[in-house]
């Protein structure tokens, strides 16, 4: 059984305009010791789906399962949760300065986050533990660093110290919303060593969610491909990046510069993300797609792409090789006049 | 828009090597607000020191990490900031002394696109107000006819000309961008800043942008400096990069010559950093990761900027600063400010510093610290024993203070 499974996940929100539909129906499964890499871009439902989980999203209409550990965490009571966040499951996000609090030094956040969850350790014990995660994920003198507030450290070092807070009670799960974004690349390189490294050493299982295909062709080991609410596309790394299947995560992987490339045209993706207030029936994608075709009105199901076990695709193209070549040509001869920019 | 055009005719002889802007030691300081009374007055130094060369019609892409000094050049090129020192000479005149009065035609032909295109844009102002204020600033056109303008504009850039009257917020990110980039080309300026002008968009949206100034450039025969963190996107859209550390121009070159055979150990880091979003090119390589962080500008490192993170560092780094000039037989276009520039297909991994430990950022012990260079020998022979930091990017077996217990 995975560690976390995730099954037909559904996320909306009343806001003043209605109901946005953030998430819609997304499975998954994450595998204990593994990382899972979720892409997509802003408004496609990826940190709305890993926060529900949590329990994060106040307010929320939700249905499905999520199911960690046995447990089923959608069904949970806030006491419950309360209990598995921090403790099984570890969480940093993007910007580590509003993730600290700016008023308490930084070595008595972990202190009390670890001493929340485990009460009979003492102050003291808590301290040293502190001080130990701090110079595991590279802070420089540490038992001084313990004492200095979140302003003092670069936001590298804040990273850093939210990766030891998360690892603090050494969780199975790890959720990492978008760590390295507010980073320079120098620094993303360190902390998302630092990661790797500690999962490594603690055999957690890591949701890393990201907007950078770079980063998720660096550390992932499944990757889930979202847009619109929807999972389009789901498969290990490397068939994502040589043989993916969905006309979206094509659309993406062309919209990159070639990094060794000249300077010709890109290839972006016609178009804008659609709008969760009032999604239109059919592939989320089908306005901006390529291959759209009259059948994509009709929401297609992740199904198996053919090829490598495991690699999904939510589209209805067809799945063999053969199939997609026609469609292709068939796009090459008569572009299509639905995709207006 | 052809009437908009106020430069004279020589805007149109562009020559290769016919050089636009020149930027000759610009030196740009900020005073740090004075925590004392009989204490002596700090500065952050921003830019220390820069010179390039932008030719006309091309794009000079100006890469570094955030700190380093890079929007700073772009707005004291635009003279948004009153500079320190040093001349700024734009279309063969010297405009670093000039006053806001006497800047002010020049602003026609100066234009910046911004990174935050909600930041940028007035929230409370109708999109059509807000592309036309060049035309009412520089009163060259009203009423219907500054409307007229107003519409080709955005009709150019991909926007809807009727929605003219829409507020910022009816728009995307991308659309927003958009409309910051028919404000800058309102008077058809011979020169655009972009500062950071798609690190805020979506990566579908992203190509969008980057295609249209490409178009633009084209048709307009438009110069571009473009600064960004991004070196894929610095990469593609710039024929000359210039490579920022601490204030100072490290490295300068022709874009794919940088990107191949960098000499400054700075570039070569940062190049060895970025993520590639292909599994196997990505697992080829060997990353170096730098330790530690950008210290600070207040007080920058002596000689070298760089020096103490760099893994080449020797005793002449700590105390000569190095000039930006032609290296290891490179030709006159190519730069760098180095004593020990990398040599093509060198691997800083293979390197040491060679200089003591109260020179350099030490990377503490921690999961780092075994294999911070992968595929480098792990350096310092005495791994685990707890007493001393083996081997991350810079590290010799140096004892550091280790306090606290050991979990």
């Amino acid at each position: 059984m995975a560690l976390l499974e995730v099954d037909d996940l559904t996320v909306s929100f009343r806001t003043a305009d209605g109901l946005v539909q953030a998430v819609r129906g997304v499975t998954y499964n994450v595998e204990a010791g593994q990382t899972l890499g979720i892409v997509g871009e802003s408004g496609s439902g990826k940190s709305v789906s890993t926060q529900t989980i949590t329990g994060l999203t106040r307010g929320a209409q939700v249905s499905g399962r999520a199911v960690f550990q046995g447990q089923d965490l959608l069904t949970a009571t806030p006491g419950q949760l309360q209990s598995i966040r921090g403790a099984k499951i570890g969480m940093i996000f993007q910007d580590p300065l509003s993730s600290l609090h700016p008023y308490y030094k930084v070595g008595w956040q972990i202190v009390e986050m670890i001493r929340l969850h485990e009460r009979d350790v003492s102050k003291d014990d808590a301290r040293k533990r502190a001080v130990e995660l701090l110079r595991l994920v590279g802070i420089p003198q540490p038992g001084s660093r313990v004492n200095d507030y979140p302003h003092q450290f670069s936001g590298g070092m804040r990273q850093r110290a939210m990766i030891a807070m998360a690892m603090a009670l050494n969780p199975a799960l790890l959720i990492a919303d978008e760590p390295t974004t507010a980073l320079d690349v120098t620094v993303q390189a360190q902390v998302l060593r630092v990661i790797a490294r500690m999962q490594e050493m603690f055999g957690t299982a890591v949701i890393l969610i990201t907007h950078d295909l770079g980063v998720i062709a660096d550390v992932a080991d499944e990757v889930l491909v979202m847009y619109g609410g929807k999972v389009m596309e789901q498969s290990d790394r490397r068939t994502l990046f040589y043989a993916s299947h969905h006309p979206y995560t094509e659309g993406l992987l062309q919209s990159l510069p070639a990094y060794g490339g000249g300077r010709e045209r890109l290839h972006p993706i016609p178009g804008q993300p659609p709008s969760l207030l009032d999604p239109p029936p059919g592939c989320p994608f089908m306005p901006r797609c390529p291959y759209a075709f009259d059948k994509c009105t009709e929401v297609p199901p992740l199904d198996p792409a053919g090829g490598e076990p495991g690699h999904l695709s939510a589209c209805w193209l067809p799945h063999d090789q053969a199939g997609r070549a026609q469609a292709r040509q068939r796009v090459q001869a008569a572009p299509a006049g639905s995709a207006g920019a | 828009m052809n009437d908009v055009k106020t430069v004279p005719a020589q805007a149109a002889d562009t020559t290769e090597g016919d050089v636009l802007l020149r930027v000759e030691n610009l030196v740009k300081y900020f005073p740090v607000k004075s925590s004392g009374f009989l204490k002596p007055r700090e500065f952050v130094h921003a830019v220390e020191d820069v010179s390039l060369a932008v030719r006309r019609g091309e794009t000079y892409g100006i890469v570094g990490e955030s700190g380093c000094g890079k929007s700073t050049l772009g707005r004291s090129i635009a003279r948004l900031h009153d500079i320190t020192s040093g001349r700024i000479v734009f279309d063969g005149q010297d405009i670093s002394k000039l006053s806001q009065r006497r800047m002010r035609p020049l602003r026609r032909e100066i234009q910046m696109i911004f990174q935050d295109p909600i930041g940028s844009l007035n929230p409370r102002r109708r999109v059509g107000s807000i592309i036309g204020d060049p035309f009412a600033i520089h009163h060259t056109a009203s009423g219907t006819e500054r409307r007229r303008r107003v519409q080709e504009l955005m009709e150019r850039v991909g926007l809807n000309p009727e929605h003219y009257n829409r507020f910022p917020a009816e728009f995307s990110g991308g659309q927003r961008q958009r409309i910051g980039v028919a404000r800058a080309l309102a008077f058809q300026p011979k020169l655009i800043i972009c500062d950071e002008p798609v690190s805020a968009l979506d990566v579908s949206i992203q190509a969008q942008v980057v295609n249209l100034l490409a178009d633009l450039q084209a048709e307009f025969g438009l110069t571009y400096i473009f600064i960004a963190h991004d070196l894929s996107v610095v990469r593609h859209v710039s024929n000359t990069v210039g490579v920022m550390y601490l204030g100072k121009l490290t490295e300068t070159a022709p874009a794919d010559t940088l990107f191949t055979v960098p000499r400054h150990p700075y570039t070569g880091a940062l190049l060895s950093a970025v993520p590639l979003p292909d599994p196997d090119q990505s697992a080829q390589r060997k990353q170096i990761v730098l330790v530690g962080d950008v210290p600070s500008p207040i007080a920058p490192p002596s000689g070298c900027r760089f020096h103490p993170r760099c893994p080449k560092a020797a005793p002449v780094c700590v105390t000569d600063d190095p000039v930006l000039e032609p290296q290891l037989g490179d030709g006159p276009d190519h730069l760098a400010a180095c004593h020990l520039p990398m040599a093509e297909g060198e691997s800083l991994a293979d390197f040491k510093p060679t200089i003591g430990a109260e020179e350099r950022v030490i990377e503490p012990e921690g999961v780092l610290a075994e294999d911070v260079l992968p595929g480098g020998k792990p350096a310092g022979g005495d791994a685990g024993t707890g007493s001393a930091s083996p081997g991350s990017g810079s590290i010799g077996a140096v004892p550091t203070t280790r306090e606290g217990g050991q979990a």
